[in-house]
């Protein structure tokens, strides 16, 4: 049961094949079984969650049949959980207890969702391999040593190798949708503006956008529908018509204009994800969408421009973290400065403390407009290629990452593995939807085909992918796992 | 560009972190190798772009100034590393 989608699990209770209960306990078995070797949770709440379960069983009962009720979910470790640890994959966090709900929990949790607990994640985000998560890595279920991607790492591995039937994930740069292409599975970046960020705790706060990591692109739309929405407690998040995501999941896709970006199929792409993304092209060509060329000439230009505005934006959003309210504090300050800076020295990994340091640099006197302001001006230029793109096709595609999962500690420094993101950053800083779909394999491992729509138009990525799914089986292939020795002691 | 060792203490003072002698040179490697990486934006000429601060260049809301959070201190002030009496405690400030 556990391998269902998250609609065939809707019907499954609807239809009283099932119970809530005996579903949340096959999914705790399923942690029990492979988290050792997965280490995609940082938090399991066995107790609270068969107790969400049975009031989620009792509700039906008594006649509630929303589409996600009693079925579970993960959720990254960055959303704010009351009375349940939220680290941020930080050690400045290891003790936080969040006392409230991010608003994307609370809605989950009243749609009757079930919480089986937080996944691992790249410390604060930052990294797109969960190699900076101080709980330890997550592996990728395909590969144990490979990298299960990041920062949503341990989110992506969860649902791969159905340690949960859905996940949430955030994505700043590409942290829904690489962890995604690289776990074999799919995961949506909806607009900025189209999730609440409130309750989650912050990297950058003009690119971060919550979003789902699915087994299917119906999933993804069932939990989109209860994501979604604007939100008082979150100012940039947008009052948008209300929408059903799966109302358009069956639509034709004839006449869907396909654009391929030039600069995505160039000489750093693994070429055989390149034949890959165009066979999978091909598929939708049949479907009765028409293909063209197009041009981004800035996008090489984005992730220079991500490197100076997501820091900057960190470097203030992480000056939170001062020993004073929450979190860690340093053994016996001598003052009040050596406690801040000891505490966060502490405090943050290596990766987290390089972004501070950089951002810190960019807003220092004497430096903003040649960093701050001229990186917002280039995010303008990658911008103008997205909306002059748009003019010509509805959807734009092209590989989610370079290459497959990568060897865990392959990456010898901080820039080489920043360029794996090279196709998914851009689309932050436009603010554009964008999906992650399972579309092949290349050496064992699953690789992503990216798709990108224009702004607030996540219901013509959800029906792609989801006809795509309708004629492909990548999205159906299951990574084989071995329990680890150590569970029967557990 | 290469920062210094001084530049790297100074950036790390205004960020208020730690950076001994010994971390210093990695540090300043660190953070150099991403400035080469920004570095390129400089050769694109953008006298003539409007500077983008918001993905949909949305102005802020405003809502009516008015408590709408109840006080919950004494729940808040638990998670606190060290408080008493509904104050934060820090290491001496003023002699």
């Amino acid at each position: 049961m556990i391998e269902k989608t998250v609609a065939e699990l809707s019907a499954a209770l609807a239809a009283g094949e099932t119970t809530s209960v005996a579903l949340t306990q096959a999914y705790l078995d399923q942690i029990a079984a492979h988290n050792e070797a997965l280490n995609a949770y940082i938090t399991v709440c066995a107790e609270s969650a068969i107790a969400q379960a049975r009031a989620a069983d009792e509700a039906r009962a008594t006649g509630s049949t929303a589409p996600l009720l009693g079925i579970p979910i993960a959720h990254k470790d960055l959303f704010c959980t009351a009375g349940v640890k939220t680290t941020s994959g930080s050690k400045i966090l290891h003790n936080f207890i969040s006392p409230y709900d991010a608003t994307v929990v609370e809605r989950l949790q009243a749609a009757g969702a079930v919480m089986l607990g937080k996944t691992n994640m790249d410390e604060f985000a930052m990294g797109s391999s969960n190699e900076s998560s101080y709980y330890g890595v997550a592996r990728n279920p395909w590969n144990l040593d490979r990298v299960p991607g990041g920062s949503s790492g341990g989110s992506a591995a969860a649902v791969a190798a159905d340690l949960c039937a859905m996940a949430t994930g955030t994505d700043t740069g590409g942290s829904i949708r690489q962890p995604a292409a690289f776990c074999g599975i799919t995961g949506l970046k909806p607009s900025y503006g189209r999730v609440s960020r409130w309750g989650m705790i912050a990297y950058a706060s003009s690119l971060d956008q919550a979003g789902p990591l699915c087994k299917t692109a119906e999933d993804a739309a069932i939990l989109l529908n209860v994501m979604a929405g604007v939100d008082d407690k979150d100012s940039t998040s947008i009052a948008l018509p209300a929408e059903d995501f799966t109302a358009t999941l069956n639509n034709s896709l004839k006449g869907l204009r396909i654009g391929l970006p030039k600069q995505h199929f160039t000489s750093g792409l693994d070429p055989a994800i390149e034949s890959a993304v165009r066979v999978a092209v091909a598929e939708l060509e049949k479907l009765g969408a028409e293909v063209k060329e197009i041009d981004l000439p800035n996008s090489d230009l984005a992730i220079s421009a991500y490197y100076v505005i997501a820091p900057a934006e960190a470097s203030a959003n992480l000056s939170r973290f001062d020993g004073v309210r929450y979190g860690y504090r340093c053994e016996n300050p001598v003052d009040l400065e050596d406690m801040y800076k000891r505490s966060r020295s502490e405090g943050f990994g290596e990766e987290v403390k390089r972004r501070i340091m950089i951002g810190t640099y960019a807003l220092s006197a004497g430096f903003y407009d040649a960093y701050y302001r001229k990186a917002q001006k280039i995010r303008r230029l990658v911008k103008e290629d997205y909306a002059r793109a748009f003019k010509d096709v509805d959807v734009i595609i092209g590989p989610t990452t370079p290459s497959p999962a990568f060897a865990l500690n392959s990456m010898k420094d901080s820039v080489t593995m920043y360029l794996e993101d090279i196709y998914t950053i851009a689309l932050n800083l436009a603010g554009l939807p964008g999906m992650s779909v399972p579309a092949g394999f290349v050496d064992g491992l699953p690789i992503g085909m990216q798709l990108v729509a224009k702004d607030y138009a996540e219901a013509t990525l959800l029906n792609v992918a989801h006809q795509f799914q309708q004629v492909t089986n990548w999205h159906k292939k299951k990574p084989v796992l071995t329990a680890s020795e150590k569970t029967t002691e557990a | 560009m290469a920062l210094t060792k001084t530049e790297v203490e100074k950036i790390a003072h205004l960020a208020r972190l730690h950076v001994s002698d010994v971390e210093a040179e990695e540090v300043a490697k660190g953070v150099s190798d991403i400035l080469a990486l920004i570095d390129k934006m400089q050769s694109v000429d953008t006298d003539n772009v409007e500077p983008l601060a918001h993905p949909f260049d949305a102005a802020q809301k405003l809502r009516p100034d008015v408590v709408t959070e109840p006080d919950r201190r004494d729940e808040l002030q638990q998670l606190a590393p060290q408080s008493q009496d509904g104050l934060f405690l820090v290491p001496k400030v003023i002699e």
